[in-house]
């Protein structure tokens, strides 16, 4: 399994499209730094772009890494190789390729310019977005058949969970408004991986002061331990979640 | 010039009456109550370096106290230590610690009541439950006096600066640290408070009610527990203060309850949870005031009407300005906003198309509270940037006509 790892590995980065996505990153955090003084400021615009950006690069990328080694796949499938072992390496190829990216791309100048707790919560926070898309991005795939409709679903999907289930929520706000809602919102945050890592992330900044009573009341849930024990845990379910049903279609898929 | 001589000859022979005290703990007279029952009408009592517990000590003639290198008056957290009930009263350069806490009277390091032209000047107050306490006051001045207390309960300390019912008072120069709320006025009117620091206090830097026609100039609030706070007051100028990290929930930079006819001119806020919360304010003028980096700069309540807002300066804070109504009452004119994209195409300093200060989102955030927790997600940013190009739910008329392209020069 190692081994099937360790080539596809190689295989992605010999594609240049990773270190292309890295520079951009590297890059895009340079430059807020340098624009922004206040390191929190900073944090706070690159938090925009790692909401939106990393999300929508882990799934896409993904979803055409898997159409493009399918033929790889099938003849991987023809050795006496266990099927999992081929499905879980391809996972943690790609997931190790764009996690180093991610944390080469955003860690690294991060940590440059602050050391804080918010910018650990920031690459942890960012590493596990891109887990999680990935696994939806495999999920995408292996429950379509051809590359246009893989790449159909995983946009779908990045757009459902950036955009389409915040629309969601504030409906849900807007028709129960006469209700504390405040344990329900926190119940829905945890469904989005999307929202949650935005949440830890405007927390651990010193501006939920700004957010009222709901934010003294998140602060209190997500400020212990436990909070983020629970809010980590949470997106690697997010992560856990699709692949496993990505996997088990995977074992029993006609390819 | 003979009358002048007379004059002058009278003014000594009335000075040289005067007598002098000298209280010491060596000397003749140990104790400064028994200076004051010694003393005439206008003498001067001096007090020397020395450690006095002399309980609650009542100064009910016109005398002057003068303290001599500090010394030190304890009130051995039991007593009121200077109760002041005459005019014409100075008590100046004492340090005076452990005031008494009651809960039923308001003691204090230097209490006055039914007085006029009260000097209280260059004291340094320590651990006080009231530091300077005046009631029914008139024409008095209190300076350069020092207030520190390390309150950590709002039940066991009271205010630093109190006044209750007093005219034409004047507070300048003073620094208070730790009290409940800095300087507190109730029913104060005609006083002028002046390059006072009020910082640190467990509720309100500055706290009034009820007090017209007061001037408030050059002061620093800094870092006080709940902000500012003024209420049911008319003919209040502020210029030149600085309202500084008031930062916290519910914790404003300054709070505007029922103020009418004043004036807010050449004031700095700088990151404050809130700089202005205003609710049913009227006629009142907001000019070259710079706003910086403060969570909301103004939250306008739709109950505000007359006012205007003009040639300030809005820079980095998250909310320009936040409102809960589609009615303005209000008039904004001429300001900065850093977040103005509009152009200037005769070059005249004047932006061609009107700047809408107020977001979608900071609506709908005042409208249903729990949905701060969608703050800036990809769709708040959506919502608000499709607003901006065709406003539907923000007020159209709460607009600034004439937003400047370049900052004002505000030094303060």
């Amino acid at each position: 399994m190692i081994k099937i790892a360790k080539y596809v590995l190689l295989d992605i980065l010999r594609n240049r499209f990773v270190i292309l996505y890295t520079f951009f990153l590297f890059l895009v955090t340079l430059s807020m730094f340098s624009l922004e003084g206040n390191s929190d400021k900073a944090i706070l615009s690159l938090l925009n772009i790692i909401l939106m950006v990393v999300p929508l690069v882990s799934i896409i990328f993904t979803t055409i890494h898997f159409f493009n080694s399918y033929e790889f796949i099938e003849l991987l499938l023809s050795q006496p190789i266990n099927r999992k072992a081929i499905f879980l390496s391809e996972f943690s190829a790609v997931s190790i390729a764009l996690c180093l990216a991610y944390v080469i791309g955003v860690g690294v100048p991060v940590t440059l310019f602050s050391q804080g707790m918010d910018t650990v919560y920031l690459i942890i926070s960012g590493m596990l977005l891109t887990l999680v898309f990935v696994a939806l991005a495999f999920c995408a795939s292996v429950l379509t058949r051809d590359k246009a409709k893989g790449i159909g679903v995983s946009l779908l999907f990045w757009f459902y969970f950036t955009l389409i289930y915040d629309g969601f929520v504030l409906y849900v706000i807007y028709a129960f408004n006469d209700y504390p809602l405040d344990k329900v919102t926190l119940a829905l945050v945890s469904l989005n991986p999307v929202d949650l890592a935005r949440i830890i992330i405007l927390l651990k900044l010193d501006i939920s002061a700004l957010m009222g009573y709901t934010g003294a009341f998140y602060k209190q849930f997500f400020g212990s331990s436990m909070g983020i024990i629970y809010s980590f845990v949470f997106l690697l379910i997010w992560a856990a979640l699709p692949l496993s049903i990505s996997l088990r279609k995977f074992l029993k898929k006609d390819i | 010039m003979r009358l002048f001589f007379i004059l002058y000859l009278t003014f000594l022979a009335m000075s040289s009456m005067a007598t002098t005290w000298t209280v010491s703990p060596s000397g003749e007279i140990k104790t400064i109550k028994k200076a004051i029952q010694l003393a005439d009408k206008g003498d001067t009592i001096l007090v020397t370096k020395g450690h006095y517990k002399e309980g609650n000590i009542i100064v009910a003639k016109e005398v002057v106290l003068i303290g001599i290198d500090y010394p030190v008056i304890d009130g051995e957290y039991k007593y009121e230590v200077f109760t002041i009930t005459a005019d014409n009263v100075t008590v100046r350069s004492f340090s005076i610690i452990n005031v008494g806490i009651s809960s039923l009277n308001d003691w204090a390091a230097i209490g006055g009541e039914n007085a006029k032209n009260l000097y209280i000047a260059n004291n340094k107050i320590e651990r006080a439950f009231f530091g300077i306490h005046l009631a029914n006051c008139k024409s008095s001045l209190v300076e350069n006096n020092t207030l520190t207390a390390a309150a950590v309960a709002e039940n066991t300390t009271g205010n630093g600066i109190h006044m209750w019912k007093s005219d034409k008072i004047t507070v300048r120069n003073n620094t208070v640290d730790g009290h409940r709320d800095g300087i507190y006025f109730e029913f104060v009117t005609n006083s002028l408070i002046e390059n006072n620091t009020s910082k640190n206090n467990l509720r309100y830097g500055l706290h009034f009610m009820f007090s017209h026609d007061d001037e408030y100039n050059e002061n620093l609030f800094m870092n006080n527990g709940a902000g500012i706070a003024v209420m049911y007051s008319r003919g209040v100028t502020m210029r030149r203060n600085r309202f500084e990290e008031n930062w916290g929930a519910s914790v404003f930079g300054l709070l505007l309850k029922e103020i009418s006819e004043s004036m807010i001119e050449d004031n700095l806020f700088l990151r404050n949870t809130v700089a202005i919360y205003m609710e049913a304010c009227s006629r009142s003028n907001f000019r070259g005031n710079e706003f910086r980096e403060n969570g909301w700069g103004i939250k306008l309540q739709a109950s505000c009407d007359d006012n205007v807002f003009e040639k300030n300066n809005f820079i980095a804070n998250s909310f320009d300005m936040g409102t809960n109504g589609s009615m303005t009452l209000n008039t904004i004119d001429s300001n900065y906003w850093d977040k103005y994209g509009g152009y200037d195409l005769n070059s005249d300093g004047v932006g061609d198309v009107p700047f809408h200060p107020v977001s979608l989102y900071s609506m709908i955030v005042e409208k249903m509270p729990t949905s701060v927790m969608l703050w800036r997600s990809f769709l708040v940013f959506l919502l608000d940037r499709a607003e901006k190009v065709i406003p539907v739910v923000t007020p159209e008329n709460l607009k600034d006509e004439a937003p400047v392209m370049k900052s004002y020069d505000i030094s303060i």
